[in-house]
């Protein structure tokens, strides 16, 4: 299952149409301390881009764009309670939301996991 | 991810002058602190995180930097008369080693600046915000007589050590003339450390016991060195000083006031000592006098929020549809596990128990107007065991 990034340190697995989203262990360490996460409705259609979660830490809130274009099956129900998953697991169980995608030719221009790093250790 | 909102976007520095660094600049970069461009200087925002670093301050001892505050010091013939003709202050109840908050005013009853004033044995000596204080020394100098000299003490670094275990780290490092018992709240003295000398008060900006602590900037690291040796202390960065102070119910310059906002609005009445209610004479006086008496149109109130969602400055808040004000600084508070903010709102909904709802990015969250501050003082008052 290939996991691509962008460069607002979204990544997302893809699995033939669908897709899970979450925010980079890179981006999570920036934020700090993560106490809420506003999650989009299951239904709700995104468009790649445009913020379609809010993450909200001690020191800011900060957008989350969706990475592709597409309508959203499910939200981490388990950050209500547990926002803290996105600092402890921001790459597995602090995942944000599920979706299927509308176009997945939105993913030729995200990058893979090497390409990712080179633009961390860039920043 | 883009942040929306950055801790005092208004105070960082400007990007082609670039960010100055302090005396400490190294020694937060070894101990890990991620450092952000704050009030003009390269300054640490956190080390472990802001959360465990508030926690560890309000059980324990936190060891801030705040270097970049501007050290003032006034002296000369006539040098109390003249800081009480800038001042809302009342200096002849103010003893040696006393230690007071006022507020710089304009000459409308705007706030230019708040600060700590204290009675050396020669001068006084002011602390003030490190983002104001080169408007405030032109501001003072253009306002003191020529006999009045007013020095800006740069090479002066400046700590708070602050939390229920501040006195037990610090005692056993300072000598002198007196013993560090000897300070309650709100006063100060000269003291060794560190083999130099240092002004120390009890004082501070998060709402605990503690001290800040005034040391020649060559000797900050070895000093910081010496304090951060003690099992109780660990160093804290700007995230949790201000999640701390938002706690306390302790206002910030630039965005709990600003020159748009009287002290009566915002809710700093005792920056204007009593004698001064009454003979006035200060920058503002005729405006500020007279609302002590009306009251205000919007007041300065705490807010503590439902669900877990916090609001950050700018946020309207709202009675039913109608638009009451805004929220000047929000945040998560580590303490009570919950969402707080300051807001400036109409004076009729001030009354603790008003229930407003503010409006964060088109999503309406309940608020209940609630007593400051949020987390209790626990200052050494003089008297108290």
């Amino acid at each position: 299952m290939p996991r691509y990034f962008t460069q607002d340190h979204e990544w997302i697995d893809v699995d033939g149409s669908d897709a899970t989203v979450g925010i980079t262990d890179y981006a999570q360490s920036q934020l700090g301390d993560i106490t809420f996460v506003e999650l989009p409705a299951a239904g709700s259609a995104v468009a790649k881009g445009d913020s379609a979660s809010v993450v909200d830490s001690v020191k800011a809130a900060s957008d989350v764009y969706a990475p592709v274009s597409g309508t959203v099956s499910e939200a981490n129900a388990a950050l209500e309670d547990e926002p803290e998953l996105v600092n402890t697991a921001a790459e597995s169980d602090g995942w944000l939301w599920r979706m299927t995608l509308s176009d997945a030719a939105e993913l030729e221009g995200l990058m893979d996991e090497a390409a990712y790093k080179t633009y961390v250790e860039g920043l | 991810m883009s942040d929306t909102y950055k801790i005092s976007p208004d105070e960082i520095g400007e990007p082609d002058a670039g960010p100055l660094t302090l005396p400490l600049d190294g020694w937060h970069r070894a101990r890990g602190g991620r450092m952000v461009a704050f009030a003009g200087y390269w300054m640490p925002v956190q080390y472990e995180g802001i959360i465990a670093e508030h926690l560890w301050t309000r059980a324990h001892a936190g060891f801030f930097d705040v270097s970049h505050m501007g050290q003032l010091y006034i002296a000369g013939e006539g040098a109390e008369a003249a800081i009480e003709a800038v001042l809302p202050i009342d200096l002849s109840t103010l003893p040696l080693g006393g230690v007071r908050y006022s507020l710089l005013l304009d000459a409308n009853g705007g706030i230019l600046d708040d600060l700590m004033v204290t009675r050396w044995g020669t001068g006084f000596y002011l602390v003030v915000n490190g983002a104001t204080k080169h408007d405030d020394i032109a501001h003072l100098r253009a306002n003191l007589p020529e006999a009045v000299s007013l020095t800006h003490l740069a090479d002066s670094a400046l700590f708070a050590l602050q939390g229920p275990e501040a006195f037990a780290a610090l005692a056993p490092l300072v000598g002198g003339e007196h013993a560090l018992s000897a300070l309650s709240f709100m006063r100060g003295a000269s003291f060794t450390l560190g083999g130099v000398d240092a002004w120390i008060s009890r004082s501070g900006y998060t709402g605990e016991d503690g001290f800040e602590i005034a040391v020649p900037a060559e000797s900050a690291a070895a000093i910081a060195d010496l304090i951060c040796a003690q099992p109780q202390v660990k160093p804290i960065g700007l995230g949790a000083r201000d999640s701390l102070r938002l706690e306390a119910g302790l206002p910030l310059y630039g965005h709990d006031m600003t020159p748009d906002v009287d002290p009566v609005s915002a809710d700093l009445l005792f920056g204007i000592n009593k004698r001064r209610r009454g003979d006035g004479g200060f920058p503002g006086a005729d405006r500020i006098l007279p609302l002590i008496d009306t009251g205000s149109v919007t007041r300065r109130v705490g807010l503590v929020l439902e669900g877990r969602m916090a609001a950050r400055e700018g946020a309207k808040v709202l009675w039913g549809e109608a638009e009451v004000g805004s929220v000047t600084s929000g945040g998560f508070s580590p303490s009570l596990e919950k969402p707080i903010a300051m807001a400036t709102v109409a004076a009729e909904l001030a009354r603790p128990g008003t229930q407003l709802i503010i409006d964060v990015r088109g999503r309406k969250i309940a608020a209940t107007v609630t007593p400051m501050p949020f987390v209790p003082h626990r200052y050494h008052r003089k008297g108290a065991a």
